[in-house]
């Protein structure tokens, strides 16, 4: 992207929301963590002049402390008589509590805090006596035993392993370890009860080595060390003025270079992060820095202090050209350097210093504090009365702020020296040192004014370190507690941040941090990958991180780890991904969310969209339909329509006919159904309609001609009706017209006319021509209207084989019994015998009888 | 003769905990409404709440007055306004009309609707809509499971049935899928899960989900098997005519929330008498399995033993007679007002039963199963439209007709449908579009030609390609296969063999001999060969969808309570018929296990038929 100095305000519109976005993902941080700058106490210090009243003042010299966190947990006894263990880059921290037994049933109590003091676990220590607390790489915490047992843990106090550091160690026990990071690992290194050396460079790859023999060890040695170097481990032993370097193969005995020959012994050393350099003190208070190759001595300062310090640690940034170390006594803490001067901070608690790529953390009962040398950029543009291009550039951005013309002068003037993109570098660069998101901000502004009036300067480094500082103040955060400096970040990569995250169980935080150029794909299954063993994830509160922080396609693949399609839904719904949230809703087999995203379709589509939807989605639409049931009865025709689906739209016109009052209209509606059917190939449903019309229209005919209420019954029902009022030959007509079955007619006739009792009519219909039926019907109708009389006129006319049934029907037994032997049927003569009863005559019974036994013969 | 439980039997779990449950939750919800308050209740949940919370405990909890939801404009003086019904649109649209038309009064009123057993979203769409949302609180009765008898759980939930199977509205599968999750949570987690059908899928994807997401319980399971059937699985056992007593009170005087109206008819009085129909009823109990030609014998029985009961007061002296009345009397009393109650009912429903008439429909229905002389079957159906018989009874033989024929011939279809439409109605037309959804009324496809040819094929290939083939006739013409499967299940026995009714050698009694019920043949396989294995070839024709899993954490720990082993949890979606029940009772009698029937409803061929007719408002 090309930026042009007339086209600024849109370059810086562009730029804010990035700027303002800094203090937004940083929550809370103005809650616990108030950042005080303070120089070193023997330094002159003074207000900046561009401070603002709250902004502190600035160091003049090199180091600057800055309270990280107000320590979350509450310890009664602070530190003291505690095994303390914190991990470098802003890790964790673990406690081991009463270790010195006061009842032989105390146990010991094992915590585990964030950075900021928030407990992680705590829990009682059941195990052997701990010699040593460390942490891994990978953030477990090692624990390791007097008998050189180590038992691995994980953040959370989740037991996780155990190795042993070998027999001998557990023959001599743990005189002393040091656990030490290297590049293949984490490593443990073992002093002995019999003062020799063990030691394993990988704890995941466990190869015990044990050093050679120191000589003339007699005792414990008065200080040790684990340094790197030409890809080896080695231990650096003093022992009193003497001082080893054990390797492999051997003990070699070194000699620091000029190293004040009044010490008699080598109370305390340390080396480096980077295991480069060097730091001794002798028991005669001096401090010796040189190359941990002790090739090179590079200052040596005398603290005149005697006692032997508790701690020391380098504090050194990288590619600094100051070697200092912190010396850490009872209540004092001294920063040596180059000079002769040193720098003392008195302390107030029992603390605890922790080693860090560019500085020294110094941990307490109550505070967090990072001291670190104060970085290049800041040192420029904060110090007191800088003229440096960056200090020009912020005081520049002031006055165009305040309006005031001034603003102009200041950028011609860093302008005529060229130094404009130096300027912005230094502030951008300043900004990502600084921990108080308000100066990163008035330092980025300050950037991104300068950049306006720069025609070729690139955007990445403004734009990567405004990303960056998002990333950093959200994990400083201090329910986060991960106070990495943007140095360390850098080193640390990424990568290794969102694992430590995902570790944390932080993933919507790892999600937002995921802020890299990855695809979509590839960071969604990572993600997945990390999470694959932890049980009852939510995806969808990962996605849903990712997708406020601007991520909607990343969502979209985290979401399809989500295995319960349900909760998919809602935040498919809020991305606007609606016909994948009602894939997804369908997929998941519950149909109060399918109605969910389809209300919300509804009302978010245009109806042709909607329609077209729901036309792939068989399940949304049948629901859909069902509402329009109840609510809309218009849409649903609309649906119908859309779809060209002919046969339900003639169901539809159907149903509504019914429902409607006026003939005409109903008629009307009819008609439609019938033209729809015909379009759907549904021959027989159009004129089954068709009849259905004509029969409307003839019974409105008849209705208004004879007064008889007929319009709506059906077919038979209407002939029954026109019958019963002795229309008959209005009923002959549709009996006609409509084809009507004739056993159905006679079936209706017949009842219709015995219901009227009109037994005249009835017998001139039977003589009218041969019944389909039969006759057996008209007897057993007219016996249930109790005519006997009349039932049997039609006695004679019934078939052969219904002649017995027909006899008995009016209760003629003799009758009965005559047809019954005629046809020699045993079961028909059985039937009649089982009517016959004592007043039957018995002559007639015997006949039955033989007539029966000859039957059965047959 | 009255069959007797087996001394080995297990015991079966008490469900009435199921109703207490439920009464603690009502309790509550309407202490969430504090004061007095009228009460709103859909009719087809007065039935159900009267067995769980009566008006008294309803009066307890200041529930003023009680209405029946009628969708009519209500008049109630009360300033609160409680509404507990069924979540469907029409109600709630309703309750909107009342909520606003307050408004419109400038009336101030507290509307609170409690759904169950749940709510849905449409519902709470249509607050939206009509604008009333603000104005009414909602909440959920979880009510989901009804205790109607020791062994019968309903959901009452007759809509499932239509819902779910015609509209393919499939929101009641998740309530399937919570009622099992209630009876998990209450009485301990299932080691075996059988299944057959698209919704016992559902509800059991569902159902495992709702298990996935709450806590796992430990406890000793008292039911380790279910078995899940859809309705849709078999349509045939429910269009029977029922003929053994309980399912034949059913048919004739619809048994209703485990209770029946008798009428005057059978009172012999002039008053109607309300009674419950289960396990209670000591006569009752002893019939409700029987095939209805033994009940009269079994009664009259009864009745002479009664009186020799009461004949022993002849002879006793004032100290025998004052214990008499004082233990025996009253049971005497009791068992001869249920004994005169159930002679009067058999006496009406031999009326109506013994006519020619339901003879002769018995004959076409077994004709039909058999698949015998189907011609003289096809008149005595047009025969029966033809003379307006029964409407429903009509549908029921053409559905019969067509499912156990695989569909009816082109020209019968459309005769029978027009013949149908002329006694009853045009509106019909819209009837049959249903049946023919279901796959319940079809015009025989070219698929007949298919089967002959799926045959052929089938011998030349081997079996799996055959299978395959199967599959892609049945996808072109839905069948119901029901000949092929009575085939290979033996569920119509050889005709001619003489079967005792009184001696029941299968469970084939419940149909007089004629059928064994298809579904609770299904159960009984599956059980027995604890999974599909061997009846691929029965599912494929079903349609697929069965499925066998290994459910719960401890299934060995539920080895060692066995008895829980022998208790089987049957749930049938869409319903299940009192026939079913009784040859459930049977299998379990037979086999030494006790079943339990979970239903969404009690149903019979009138109801299910009547959910299909299209005259909903």
């Amino acid at each position: 992207m090309q930026l042009c100095a007339d086209r600024s305000a849109a370059d810086l519109k562009q730029c804010m929301p990035d700027i303002c976005a800094l203090s937004k993902s940083g929550i809370g941080n103005s809650v616990m963590r108030k950042e005080t700058t303070v120089t070193g106490k023997c330094t002159e210090t003074k207000e900046n002049d561009y401070g603002d009243g709250d902004r502190v003042e600035i160091v003049e010299r090199w180091i600057r402390k800055i309270e990280l966190y107000e320590m979350g947990w509450n310890l009664k006894d602070g530190l003291r008589e505690c095994l303390v263990a914190a991990a470098p880059y802003g890790g964790p921290i673990a406690l081991l509590k009463g270790r010195i037994r006061r009842s032989p049933s105390a146990r010991p109590q094992l915590e585990i805090y964030s950075s900021s003091g928030l407990p992680l676990a705590s829990f009682p220590w059941k195990s052997g006596v701990v010699k040593q607390l460390g942490w891994t790489v990978t953030d477990d915490l090692l624990c390791v035993q007097e008998d050189g047992t180590v038992l691995v843990y994980d953040l959370f106090g989740g037991f996780k392993r155990h190795f042993s550091m070998g027999n001998e160690v557990s023959q001599s026990q743990v005189l002393d370890t040091k656990i030490f990071h290297s590049p293949y690992g984490t490593g443990v290194a073992i002093l002995t009860g019999a003062l020799r050396f063990t030691l394993a460079t990988n704890i995941d790859d466990i190869k015990l080595r044990r050093l050679p023999e120191v000589p003339g060890l007699q005792g414990a040695p008065s200080c040790w060390a684990v340094l790197t170097q030409d890809r080896q481990c080695k231990v650096l032993v003093a022992n009193e003025s003497q001082l080893f370097i054990l390797d492999n193969t051997a003990c070699t005995p070194v000699t620091p270079p000029g190293l004040s020959p009044e010490a008699s012994s080598i109370v305390q050393m340390c080396v480096s992060f980077s295991y480069k350099y060097l730091a001794l003190i002798t028991d005669s208070g001096h401090v010796w820095m040189g190359t941990s190759n002790l090739k090179e001595k590079l200052s040596e300062v005398d603290t005149k202090i005697k006692t032997p310090p508790k701690q020391m640690a380098w504090c050194r940034r990288p590619k600094s050209q100051q070697p200092s170390a912190v010396v850490m006594w009872d209540g004092l803490l001294l920063v040596v350097g180059e000079s002769k001067e040193t720098i003392k901070y008195h302390l107030d608690d029992e603390s605890i210093l922790v080693p860090e790529l560019d500085g020294v953390r110094i941990i307490s009962g109550t505070h967090h504090e990072l001291l670190q040398e104060v970085p290049g950029a800041c040192e420029e543009i904060f110090k007191i009365a800088s003229m440096a291009p960056g200090a020009l550039l912020l005081e520049a951005h002031k006055e165009y702020e305040k309006e005031s013309q001034k603003a102009d002068e200041y950028l011609r003037e860093i302008k005529e020296q060229s130094l404009l993109s130096e300027a912005v570098r230094q502030c951008v660069e300043a900004a990502g040192h600084e921990h108080e998101p308000e100066t990163q901000k008035t330092l980025l502004r300050a950037a991104s004014f300068g950049k306006c009036f720069l025609s070729n300067f690139p955007p990445e480094q403004f734009v990567s370190m405004c990303r960056d500082l998002r990333v950093l103040n959200a994990v400083r955060d201090y329910t986060v507690g991960i106070p990495l400096t943007h140095t360390q970040f850098k080193q640390m990569t990424l990568q290794v941040l969102i694992d430590r995250l995902v570790y944390r169980k932080l993933y919507p935080l790892a999600i937002e941090v995921q802020q890299k150029e990855e695809s979509d794909e590839v960071i969604a299954k990572a993600v997945s990958v990390k999470l694959a063993d932890a049980a009852g994830i939510s995806y969808s509160e990962i996605a849903t991180k990712a997708y406020e922080s601007g991520r909607t396609e990343l969502a979209i693949k985290l979401l399809e780890f989500e295995p319960r399609s349900g909760e998919q839904v809602p935040l498919l719904l809020k991305m606007k991904k609606s016909p994948l949230a009602l894939s997804k809703a369908i997929e998941s087999g519950d149909t109060d969310l399918v109605y969910t995203v389809v209300m919300y379709l509804k009302n978010e589509l245009n109806r042709g969209d909607f329609f077209m939807m729901l036309r792939n989605q068989p399940v949304a639409l049948s629901l859909y339909r069902q509402f329009c049931k109840h609510q809309e009865q218009d849409t649903l025709k609309d649906l119908f329509n859309q779809d060209d689906d002919h046969e339900e739209l003639g169901n539809f016109y159907v149903k509504a006919s019914y429902k409607e009052k006026r003939l005409e209209a109903r008629i009307a509606l009819l008609q439609s159904a019938v033209d729809e059917y015909y379009k759907a190939k549904n021959e027989f449903s159009a004129k089954a309609t068709e009849d259905e019309m004509r029969l409307l229209r003839f019974q409105r005919k008849l209705e208004e001609e004879k007064g008889e209420p007929l319009v709506g019954f059906p077919l038979h029902e209407t002939m029954t009706m026109l019958l019963s009022v002795g229309l008959h030959k209005h009923a002959e007509q549709l009996y006609k017209d409509f084809r009507v079955p004739d056993k159905r007619f006679w079936w209706l006739k017949l009842k219709a006319l015995a219901e009227k009792e009109d037994w005249e009519e009835l017998e001139k219909f039977a003589k009218s021509k041969k019944s389909p039926i039969g006759y057996l019907p008209f007897v057993e109708v007219c016996i249930k209207h109790h005519n006997k009389y009349e039932a049997k006129k039609y006695v004679s006319k019934v078939t052969p084989e219904q002649k017995v049934k027909a006899h008995l029907a009016v209760g003629d037994v003799e009758g009965a019994a005559e047809a019954a032997i005629e046809r020699r049927s045993e079961s028909e003569i059985s039937t009649v015998l089982s009517r016959c009863s004592s007043t039957t005559d018995h002559l007639l019974v015997e006949r039955l009888n033989r007539a029966k036994a000859t039957a059965a013969k047959k | 003769m009255a069959q007797t439980e087996r001394r080995d039997a297990p015991e079966l779990p008490d469900f009435s905990l199921l109703k207490r449950l439920a009464r603690d939750q009502l309790i509550f919800l309407l202490e969430q409404l504090p004061g007095k308050k009228d009460l709103f209740i859909d009719a087809d949940l007065m039935s159900p709440l009267d067995r769980i919370a009566n008006v008294t405990i309803l009066k307890q909890h200041e529930v003023d007055k009680l209405y029946k939801v009628e969708l009519k404009p209500i008049v109630s003086s009360s300033d609160q306004l409680c509404f507990l019904i069924r979540p469907r649109i029409q109600t709630v649209k309703w309750i909107s009309e009342v909520v606003n038309s307050d408004k419109a009064a400038g009336r101030f009123r507290r509307y609170k609707i409690i759904f169950t057993p749940q709510k849905f979203y449409a519902c709470e769409t249509v607050l939206e809509e009509q604008g009333v949302y603000g104005d009414v609180t909602t909440d959920e009765w979880n009510f989901y499971i009804l205790p109607l008898d020791d062994d019968i759980l309903s959901l009452e939930l007759p809509e499932f049935f239509r819902d779910n199977f015609l509209e393919g509205d499939q929101r009641w599968v998740t309530t399937g899928g919570s009622a099992l999750n209630l009876l998990q949570s209450v009485y301990g987690s299932f080691s075996k899960i059988y299944g057959i059908g698209r919704c016992a899928k559902m509800v059991y994807e569902s159902w495992r989900e709702l298990m996935e997401e709450g806590e796992q319980r430990t406890r000793q399971p008292e039911f380790a098997k279910v078995f899940l059937i859809d309705r849709d699985v078999d349509f045939v056992t429910p269009l029977c005519s029922q003929v053994v007593y309980e399912g034949l009170v059913d048919d004739i005087f619809r048994i209703k929330c485990g209770s029946v109206e008798f009428g005057p008819d059978v009172t012999s009085s002039d008053k109607s008498i309300k009674v419950m129909l289960n396990s209670q009823d000591k006569v009752f109990n002893e019939i409700r399995n029987e095939h209805f030609s033994n009940v009269f014998g079994f009664l009259s029985q009864k009745a002479k033993n009664l009186q020799t009961a009461y004949d022993k007061r002849r002879g006793m002296d004032i100290q025998q007679m004052k214990a008499f009345v004082a233990d025996e009397l009253k049971g005497l009393k009791q068992e001869h007002r249920l004994l005169s109650l159930h002679i009067g009912a058999s006496e009406s429903m031999m009326k109506k039963k013994t006519k020619q008439d339901f003879q002769e429909l018995l004959k076409t229905e077994h004709s039909l199963l058999e698949g015998f002389e189907i011609r003289e079957c096809i008149t005595c159906i047009e025969e029966h439209i033809n003379r307006q018989v029964s409407m429903i009874e009509s549908l029921r033989l053409l559905c019969l007709l067509s499912i156990t024929e695989n569909g009816l011939l082109s020209k019968d279809y459309r005769s029978l449908k027009a013949q149908f439409l002329q006694s009853y109605g045009i509106e019909h037309l819209l009837t049959f579009a249903n049946l023919k959804q279901l796959g319940l009324l079809e015009e025989q496809q070219a698929g007949e030609t298919l089967t002959v040819m799926e045959s052929k094929v089938g011998k030349l290939v081997n079996d799996k390609t055959a299978g395959k083939l199967t599959d892609a006739f049945s996808s072109l013409a839905k069948k119901s296969n029901f000949r092929a499967l009575s085939k290979k299940l033996t569920l119509v026995p050889k005709s001619g063999e003489e079967y005792d009714l009184r001696v029941p050698r299968d469970m084939a009694y419940i149909f007089s001999g004629a059928y064994i019920p298809l579904s609770c043949k299904l159960i009984e396989q599956v059980l027995e060969r604890d999974g599909w294995t061997g009846l691929e070839e029965v599912s494929r024709m079903l349609n697929g969808q069965e499925f066998a899993v290994t459910g719960g954490s401890n299934s060995s720990e539920a080895r060692t309570k066995t008895d829980a082993q022998r208790i089987v949890l049957v749930m049938f979606l869409g319903g299940c018929t009192f026939s079913e029940i009784s040859a459930l009772r049977f299998l379990g009698k037979e086999r030494g296990c006790r079943f339990i029937v979970l239903t969404t409803a009690i149903t019979n061929s009138a109801r299910l038929l009547e959910a299909l007719l299209d005259n909903h408002p």
